[in-house]
This record gives C-alpha cells, sequence and structure tokens, in this order.
C-alpha cells in the first residue's frame, strides 16, 4: 500500500533523484569545517521561524514597540523562549556565517568553479548584516534608538551622498516612526526575500558543482 | 547486546539525526504551540460586583443615575470604558437597577421625570419607569438587574456586571 502510494508520488514528484541529488551526493572525506554552511541555513530557518512567532504580537510603532515586546517577554507563554532563540540566534548566526566565509577562504574552496558560490555567499554575508543591523532597532529601547542613530550617521559620513543615504535610511532627517517601520518591512520582507533567493542560488551551486576536497599537505 | 543487532553506520546516522530533528523540533514546536493560543487560554471571566454608592443617597421611588469605569487590559493595550445605570428604589427594601443602554442600537437613554419616561436620544424610543417598551424601534425592555444580580452590603449597593 505504502510502497504503491510512494511509487505513484515519485514517478511524479521524482522524490528519490531529488533524495539522491541532495542527500545522498558523493562527498569528500567528512570534516566538521564542512557543516557550516548547513549550520548558517538552520540558523535561518530558525530565525525565520521564532520571527513569524514574534509578528504575531509585536507591534512596528513607536507607541506600542517597546510595550508589545514586554508583553511577549512577560505576558505570552513562551514569550521568553521565541524571544530569546530569536535574539541569540541573530548574534550566533553571524558569528557562524563569519567562521564558514573564513573556512572557505582558508581552503581556498572558492576557486574554479565556484567563484559564483563565494560570490553569492558575499551576498549572503551582507545580508545576514543587514538583518542584524535592521533587528536591532526594533525593541526601540534605549540602546536600540541610540544604535542606529550613530550607526545612521556614519552611513551618513560618505561623501558627496552621505546625507541622502542618511535620510534615505531614517526615512526623513531624524529617527522616527517612519525609520522603525522601514527597518521593520526590511527586516521581515525585503532582506528575507533577497537571503532566500540567494540561499536557494547558493544551494544549487553547491550540488552542482559538489564539495570541495580539503586541501592535503602537498596543496 | 553482543552480535545481536547489527546497524549499519548509514543506518545509525540516519535514526540519530531523526532523532535529534525530533526532539529539536518538540522542544520548539510544542512551546510555540502554547505561545500562539495563549491569549485564548488566558481570555477569563470579565464579570464583577460593581459598587453603585450608598442606598440610603437614592431616593425611593425617582431613577438617578449611577456611573461606573470598567478597565480592560488586551496585551499591552489598555481600555477604560464607562457604564451608565438607573436606580430606582421602588420601596425602602426593594431597588430596581436598570442598564441606560438602549435595546435598540445603543445609546443612552435619559429619564424624563416630566412624562415619566426614559427617552433614547438617537431614535425617540421610549421606556416605562420598569424598563418596558412604551413606543419606538427597541426589540426588547431594558436590560435589569434584579434579584441575586443585586445586593447592599455595608450600605452600600451593588449590581453584579458581567460585561468587560
Amino acid at each position: 500500500m505504502w510502497n504503491k502510494l510512494f511509487a505513484w508520488l515519485d514517478e511524479r514528484l521524482a522524490l528519490n533523484d531529488l533524495y539522491k541529488a541532495t542527500l545522498d551526493r558523493p562527498e569528500p572525506k567528512g570534516n566538521w569545517w564542512n557543516t557550516l554552511g548547513s549550520a548558517s541555513l538552520f540558523l535561518f530557518l530558525l530565525q525565520g521561524a521564532t520571527g513569524i512567532f514574534l509578528s504575531v504580537y509585536y507591534t512596528p510603532s513607536p507607541d506600542h514597540a517597546y510595550d508589545s515586546i514586554q508583553y511577549i517577554m512577560n505576558g505570552v507563554a513562551f514569550g521568553w523562549l521565541i524571544r530569546g532563540i530569536h535574539h541569540w540566534g541573530a548574534s550566533v548566526m553571524v558569528l557562524v556565517v563569519f567562521v564558514h566565509m573564513l573556512r572557505v577562504f582558508v581552503t581556498a574552496s572558492y576557486k574554479y568553479p565556484r567563484e559564483l558560490t563565494w560570490l553569492i555567499g558575499v551576498g549572503l554575508l551582507l545580508c545576514t548584516l543587514g538583518m542584524g543591523f535592521t533587528g536591532y532597532l526594533l525593541p526601540w529601547n534605549q540602546k536600540a534608538y541610540w544604535a542606529t542613530t550613530v550607526a545612521t550617521s556614519i552611513a551618513g559620513s560618505v561623501p558627496w551622498i552621505g546625507s541622502f543615504i542618511q535620510k534615505a535610511l531614517r526615512g526623513g532627517t531624524d529617527l522616527s516612526a517612519l525609520t522603525l517601520s522601514r527597518f521593520f518591512a526590511a527586516h521581515i520582507w525585503m532582506l528575507p526575500a533577497v537571503l532566500t533567493g540567494l540561499i536557494g542560488v547558493h544551494l544549487f551551486l553547491i550540488i552542482k558543482h559538489g564539495e570541495s576536497e580539503f586541501p592535503g599537505k602537498d596543496d | 547486546m553482543a552480535g545481536s543487532h547489527h546497524i549499519s553506520r548509514r543506518d545509525f546516522i540516519k535514526i540519530t539525526t531523526a532523532a535529534v530533528g525530533t526532539v529539536i523540533g518538540a522542544a520548539i514546536g510544542l512551546p510555540s504551540i502554547a505561545y500562539l493560543i495563549d491569549p485564548a487560554l488566558k481570555a477569563g471571566k470579565t464579570d464583577a460586583w460593581m459598587p453603585l454608592g450608598k442606598l440610603e443617597n437614592f431616593e425611593v421611588g425617582k431613577p438617578t443615575l449611577a456611573t461606573f469605569t470598567r478597565s480592560k487590559v488586551n496585551g499591552w493595550e489598555k481600555s477604560v470604558n464607562s457604564y451608565g445605570v438607573f436606580v430606582l428604589r421602588t420601596s425602602d427594601t426593594e431597588t430596581l437597577v436598570l442598564s441606560n443602554k438602549c435595546t435598540h442600537l445603543g445609546c443612552h437613554v435619559n429619564w424624563n421625570a416630566d412624562k415619566q419616561e426614559y427617552i433614547c436620544p438617537c431614535h425617540d424610543a421610549q421606556f416605562g419607569i420598569n424598563g418596558e417598551v412604551l413606543g419606538g424601534p427597541p426589540p426588547r425592555p431594558l436590560d435589569r438587574y434584579s434579584g441575586d444580580q443585586v445586593k447592599v452590603e455595608d450600605g452600600t449597593l451593588l449590581i453584579h456586571f458581567l460585561e468587560g
């Protein structure tokens, strides 16, 4: 019964081929450093799930942002857990993505034919930092407010176009409700959309080229 | 144990991965369900005994408006609503309390002493002194508090208010 059902689905969805291509593909000799990419992917999914849960109660307005987070922390069952995972997961994700990049650099895995995988990885690193930057403002406490004030001021120090960049980031001359809502939009829609797309291509390239061999003593 | 169960390296990895995945999934998934349905579980009772004032301050035979406010907390939002009731002491011991909310569309009715009627300013509904409909569009008499919904404690009149 189940075999027949599976055969029916497999004929139409190519489940066996998918499994072979993604999870059963040939690998060079195992090495823990090679798991950092999967760890990054796992953290991205974890951040996505906890972020979606947080958006159930969070309100991106200066009147309610702080209070809604207080409510998540103290009023909702396991709100502290969901926010805690999202909070610490963010730091761990930046760390893991960065170490992943170092590993690829040190083992020279970015060389032919994987240059594009590397370039897309740079985009993924920038998006991850962007997620950290925009997410930091959302609690709307003193630390968030002033950190974003300082960071957008730094962006404003770019020659010629600095003040335009600063205004575009803040949605005006000052940090305001507009800043909060545009950071929120970037944090939950724009950056995740870009991240998802880039991760898709990144994974496709990894499956296409396979993982690089760890360099030996002779390399 | 020895030699009884042989398990291949592949199967061991598969089983371990599935087990660890299940544990992580449950550790995050189960709290998430509680997190999502939490407000529904906490939506508790909203009734309370509301004090309307000293019974001796209400004149016998004359409907008098008593007002009170109730605050409601929904998550991080607090709202305060005011309510009004007409207190009519029918005798020294009997008290009739009527809601001032018109049963038609919820406007606040006023007591008209000349006509001895409650009159709604919105659509001219008329209610008698005991809340019965005398004219206009209301479908039913004014809501009343009587019997075990009214009590007097230490000379203070209280009603059992159900709405939040």
